[in-house]
């Protein structure tokens, strides 16, 4: 049993994803403050449904995630971000 | 102890130019009356809401950056709710690193209008 275990062959290899090691873009960048007033940047923390990426994704540390959800939280109130919607990214 | 604010307001675009700027300016006098001092102010103009707001669905933003005193906000806001030209309001206390990300925002929307 065991030997025709070994005999799989895979069509195609499986794709090992070589694990980019996630870094906060704030420290790096040295960026202090999240302006609730520009949606593009605000963008790149939201997904199609315009829900916030929670950090195991972004990789954020949590004294920003907490200022990007703030300024999200912000930018919805002023219209400047939908609160749901099937944007295209 | 004056601290430094800023507030964005969205006004129904049904209002003519001259009514917005009406609008505008009396906001702006109720800042410098109750003693506080504009630093910074900017028009977006027209722009598309994200959602409908009051079954409308484009908004004049407009928005001032300021020192006050603490106890001027109130007022501040009490005009915003009776005014029925405003659909939506925000007032925000700056620290420290918006204070320098404004500062540096100004300097940069100035040197774009030079070059």
């Amino acid at each position: 049993m065991a030997s025709n275990q070994g005999e799989i062959r895979y069509l195609t290899p499986p794709s090992v994803e070589i694990k980019k090691k996630k870094y906060c873009r704030f420290k790096k960048n040295k960026i202090k403050y999240v302006d609730y007033k520009d949606p593009e940047f605000l963008k790149k923390f939201l997904n199609e449904q315009g829900r916030i990426l929670p950090r195991r994704i972004t990789g954020t540390s949590l004294k920003y995630q907490r200022k990007v959800a703030k300024a999200v939280k912000r930018a919805r109130h002023l219209a400047l971000l939908p609160f749901v919607t099937d944007m295209l990214k | 102890m004056k601290n430094q604010y800023e507030t964005v307001f969205i006004a129904t675009p049904v209002l003519s130019d001259v009514q917005i700027k009406e609008a505008v300016q009396k906001f702006k006098d109720i800042i410098t009356e109750n003693g506080g001092e504009i630093v910074n102010e900017e028009h977006w103009g027209l722009r598309k809401l994200a959602y409908p707001i009051q079954k409308k669905s484009t908004g004049f933003y407009q928005m001032f950056e300021f020192t006050a005193e603490p106890s001027m906000i109130e007022k501040l806001e009490i005009q915003y709710r009776r005014d029925e030209r405003i659909i939506r309001f925000l007032t925000f206390k700056q620290d420290k690193y918006a204070v320098e990300y404004a500062e540096k925002r100004r300097n940069k929307s100035k040197a774009e209008k030079e070059n």
